[in-house]
């Protein structure tokens, strides 16, 4: 069974074009990962899809970087 | 769900992803045999536009720029298409855009910018491009355009939108009364919501999502495939009586 931050590193690295050994924890989404704002929205619907949860607007406001995510998915698991 | 329109050409304008209803409308009309085109908004959209295309059965190569905020841009795209295919039998205008800032909050705080802006890619641009795909439809056509309830009546955090989706309603009636004469009929389908990028824009969706399971008399929420069946409907001969009318495929929601 793959972890959460091996599950999210794939949504990350086929929604963005990047390549794994960037997507770090500290690695922020639109700083170093290099996505816009829809980017963004794309990567919280895939992460809805991936983990079938719903991420609502204020939470996703609050998730700059891959271990934003990762914590936050975790808390809800 | 085999109407057969093999042989018949068709315009999707606004796929985004494989989440667009516009991504939905174009795999039926793709089960249905149709030759597509396809134009997007943007270079942003043009790899994710072309990597879902070939995804599709059928194949369809023309995949065009239309920035339908530039006379100029829509009239080159209608152009192309006119010298590569020639003929097209239908269209689906699957175009909406506000600012993301202007679908919570108040409505009474929308810039006037803002409802310019809302106005103009997601009402006028039906206008404009009925303009020039008309004389591509000389054996006749189907135009649908996408709305939603919230251009019928107040839905929360829609604002700015609901009203651009009104003026696109009556944009099709007046159209519908303006085209019938050249045997072209124009048809707006109101879908419920639908998980898509442009819906995520819109205030606490998921809520709106909920309410629908709760409510609605199918007490299920609309999938892309209901409404690309009922676009293929449209697009059909099927539905030669209709035009000017807005068929809601939204669960029945529309009655409550």
């Amino acid at each position: 069974m793959a972890t959460v931050l091996e599950r999210v590193t794939k949504v990350i690295v086929d929604r963005l074009g990047v390549e794994e050994s960037e997507v770090k924890l500290e690695a922020s989404f639109t700083g170093d990962l290099g996505a816009d704002s829809l980017d963004v929205v794309e990567l919280v619907m895939e992460l809805e899809d991936e983990f079938d949860m719903e991420i609502s607007d204020e939470d996703a406001e609050n998730m700059s970087t891959v271990g934003d995510a990762v914590k936050y998915i975790e808390s809800k698991q | 769900m085999s109407i057969s329109l093999a042989g018949k050409t068709f315009v999707i304008m606004g796929v985004a992803n494989k989440r667009s209803i516009a991504w939905g409308i174009a795999r039926s009309l793709d089960q249905s045999g149709a030759r597509l085109i396809f134009t997007y908004a943007g270079e942003r959209f043009e790899k994710s536009v072309r990597d879902l295309v070939a995804t599709l059965d059928g194949n369809h190569e023309l995949v065009l720029p239309c920035d339908v905020t530039s006379d100029e841009d829509v009239e080159k795209c209608f152009t192309s298409i006119k010298e590569q295919v020639g003929t097209i039998h239908g269209l689906a205008h699957c175009i909406a855009f506000a600012k993301t800032e202007e679908l919570a909050g108040d409505f009474s705080d929308t810039s006037r910018d803002g409802f310019l802006l809302a106005q103009n890619i997601s009402a006028y641009s039906l206008t404009i491009i009925s303009k020039y795909a008309k004389p591509l439809m000389a054996e006749g056509g189907s135009i649908v355009a996408l709305t939603y309830i919230g251009g019928e009546r107040v839905m929360p955090n829609y604002n700015v939108m609901g009203v651009a989706k009104a003026s696109l309603e009556m944009s099709v009636r007046y159209l519908a009364a303006d085209l019938g004469k050249h045997n072209i009929r124009v048809n707006a389908i109101s879908s419920g919501p639908i998980r898509t990028l442009s819906a995520k824009g819109i205030s606490d969706f998921n809520t709106i999502l909920h309410e629908i399971e709760e409510k609605a008399p199918l007490h299920r929420n609309t999938t892309p495939e209901e409404v690309g069946d009922t676009a293929v409907f449209l697009f059909s001969e099927m539905s030669r009586g209709i035009t000017g009318e807005t068929i809601h495929v939204d669960s029945g929601y529309h009655v409550l």
